[in-house]
């Protein structure tokens, strides 16, 4: 017989004999304890609960479940209990699972008034930002170490840095770069032939990539590519405890993690952003020779009048301005990041939107000054 | 020590391992590996850091495929890796496992860490797996922690937590990894009682991978002793049996935390 059955019967004595037969287990469906715990609730008490189990098939912690909450309402009760009528194993386990006291359950925090919210949010800003400029001032220190030569950096640090964000970074910005000039050319060419001044399309490219499109562009890619990854290295790094390793043998972890990374990226990224305005120039030719009947040699000149050194080194001075914040949105978020995994996910979160907002917000104010400086 | 398994009646293999090599790529890490766990016992897997101990674990458990060989489980049609998928998948079911850190998942509280295998696998009302999972963490002592994060509670916590997770579809094996490390003494002698009593009252296979001597001896029924260099096993046995006969040296100077080799 393996259908789940419950008998209840209260003898003369008073006792009330639960009787189990059938397979308890979870998953055939366990009958509600409430209909046994009525039963004993009823006036008068039974002076004792007794099982009997001579016919159970099988169980597991579905018996369990439903015997611990007819226990504990025993017990609530002053009812004794004889536990003998049960198998071994099932009184093994209650007896552990009623060894420790439960301690009381914790109190979910009630919701806090809006106002509280807030200020609290407003308090968390604030100091995030002195955080924030506190790191910069830290790193700035480090970096005057470096200059001394005081600082504990590691060589093969710094090259596994400049390789990871330099020359890894070199087919997605490609790609990405002669795509973008390829675009704008399209974009550019479409107006440009209404007025038959196609050959400016050499003029739009060169200006637009080297100024403002390539460094930018360079920037979100090495935001998304290499910031990210600073951040979630040194986030599960402070997860492992590994920064705080360095911080109890005496090593800054400033000069230690955070002054390769920087070094390398501020370097590398002007690298980066001068392969991307080529490949950029690049992508407007392919469109000008393709579609406009402009050949490479005229488009290539035209490039040559229409750009001055100074758009050049305005897109360069901008993409080393991004390698610093970049390498500092990721760094700060990484070694700031709590000790989980979603901790650590947040921490990269938190760097690429950094990254990419200081990036834009950093633009408009250079390309603001060059405006008023004439450059 | 008189058998355990004599007391408890006559069991037969639950796990047979035969032939068994593992390897990473082409660097083995054991070899010739041939022994059986026997039904309700404790099977302890011995032998010092490095040896190989947690990635035998890793093959009994189906995460890592042998570079050659068969692991047969009791009751099934083939060897682990031969028999068809959703057959693995059903077997897969039927084994608890707490990992050496307890690897609760972080985001979910503790009855939501238990709770997950039972609503993938059972069919059961939520006020059903609720109640299943505060029995579980009362089983291993944390009731009234239902609500609280994996981060908020120490590392004993974590481990038991780990378990009542390991046991929460009510396994017919358990696969421990290092339960003591990392516990203070006491911490360690609860969890090996523990074991003890959800053994005899589970009814369940346990396998330990460990190299904590008073757990070995004090849980042990059976055991294989792993060796790094010969890579493979060179003693098997009940612990305290192998400290009394075995001859070999190296197991000796384990067994005896090389106080032996130290004294001669």
């Amino acid at each position: 017989m393996d259908q789940i059955d419950l008998e209840l019967a209260r003898g003369p004595d008073g006792t009330l004999r639960v009787a189990l037969a059938g397979d308890w287990k979870l998953a055939r469906g366990i009958p509600a304890p409430v209909g046994v715990i009525e039963e004993i609730e009823k006036s008068p008490l039974p002076s004792k609960v007794i099982f009997e189990t001579r016919v159970l098939a099988g169980w597991d912690s579905g018996l369990l479940t439903f015997l611990l909450a007819v226990l504990t309402r025993c017990t609530q009760l002053g009812v004794e209990v004889d536990r003998h009528g049960l198998p071994e194993g099932v009184r093994r386990l209650l007896a552990l699972a009623t060894a420790v006291p439960a301690r009381p359950g914790r109190r979910t925090p009630e919701a806090e008034p809006l106002l509280v919210r807030v200020g609290d949010a407003t308090i968390g800003w604030w100091r995030g930002c002195g955080d924030m400029l506190a790191f910069i001032g830290e790193a700035f220190l480090s970096l005057l170490r470096l200059f001394a030569g005081k600082a504990r950096l590691r060589r093969s640090d710094f090259l596994l840095a400049v390789q990871d964000c330099g020359a890894r970074s070199l087919p997605i910005v490609a790609l990405i770069n002669l795509l973008v000039g390829l675009i704008l050319a399209f974009v550019g060419a479409i107006e440009l032939r209404r007025f038959g001044a196609q050959i400016y399309v050499a003029d739009l490219v060169g200006i637009g990539m080297l100024r403002d499109i390539a460094p930018i562009m360079t920037g979100i890619i090495v935001t998304g590519r290499t910031g990210a990854s600073f951040a979630a290295q040194l986030g599960t790094m402070e997860a492992n405890q590994e920064i705080d390793a360095l911080r109890t043998l005496g090593i800054p972890p400033m000069d230690f993690l955070v002054l390769p990374r920087l070094l390398a990226l501020s370097l590398m990224m002007p690298l980066l952003c001068l392969y991307a305005d080529l490949m950029g120039i690049a992508g407007g030719l392919v469109v000008a020779d393709s579609m406009l009947g402009i050949s490479p040699v005229q488009y290539l000149l035209e490039t040559k009048h229409a750009i001055r050194l100074n758009d050049l080194f305005l897109g360069l001075f901008m993409s080393a301005v991004f390698g610093v914040l970049v390498a500092l949105a990721g760094c700060l978020r990484g070694v700031r990041s709590g000790r989980s995994a979603s901790a650590v996910g947040e921490a990269t979160t938190s760097a690429v939107v950094t990254g990419i907002v200081s990036i834009v917000v950093a633009t408009a104010i250079i390309t603001g000054i060059s405006y008023v400086l004439g450059i | 020590m008189s058998s355990a398994s004599e007391e408890r009646g006559k069991t037969g293999p639950k796990i047979t391992v035969s032939d068994l090599t593992m390897a990473y790529g082409s660097s083995v890490v054991m070899q010739d590996l041939d022994f059986t766990i026997n039904e309700r016992d404790i099977f302890v897997i011995m032998g010092g850091s490095g040896s190989g101990k947690s990635t035998l674990l890793r093959h009994l458990v189906g995460l890592h495929e042998p570079a050659r060989g068969t692991i047969f489980y009791q009751g099934t049609s083939a060897g682990f890796w031969e028999m068809p998928p959703p057959e693995r998948e059903r077997l897969l079911r039927r084994f608890g496992v707490l990992y050496q850190g307890g690897a609760l998942w972080s985001s979910m509280t503790l009855a939501e860490n238990v709770a997950l295998p039972l609503q993938e696998y059972v069919q059961a009302g939520a006020e059903e797996i609720s109640a299943v999972s505060s029995l579980k963490l009362a089983l291993v002592g944390l009731a009234g922690f239902e609500e609280y994060y994996p981060s908020e509670i120490s590392g004993g916590m974590t481990k038991r937590a780990g378990l009542a997770r390991a046991m929460a579809l009510d396994p017919d094996v358990l696969f421990f990894d290092e339960p003591s490390a990392g516990l203070d003494p006491v911490s360690s002698r609860r969890l090996d009682e523990l074991i003890l009593d959800l053994r005899d009252s589970l009814r369940a296979t346990i396998v330990v991978v460990t190299h904590e001597l008073s757990s070995i001896f004090a849980i042990g029924d059976d055991s294989v002793f792993l060796d790094g260099e010969s890579k493979t096993v060179i003693a098997s046995g009940n612990p305290k049996q192998l400290l009394a006969e075995s001859k070999d040296p190296r197991v000796r100077a384990f067994l005896t935390r090389g106080e032996e080799t130290n004294r001669g």
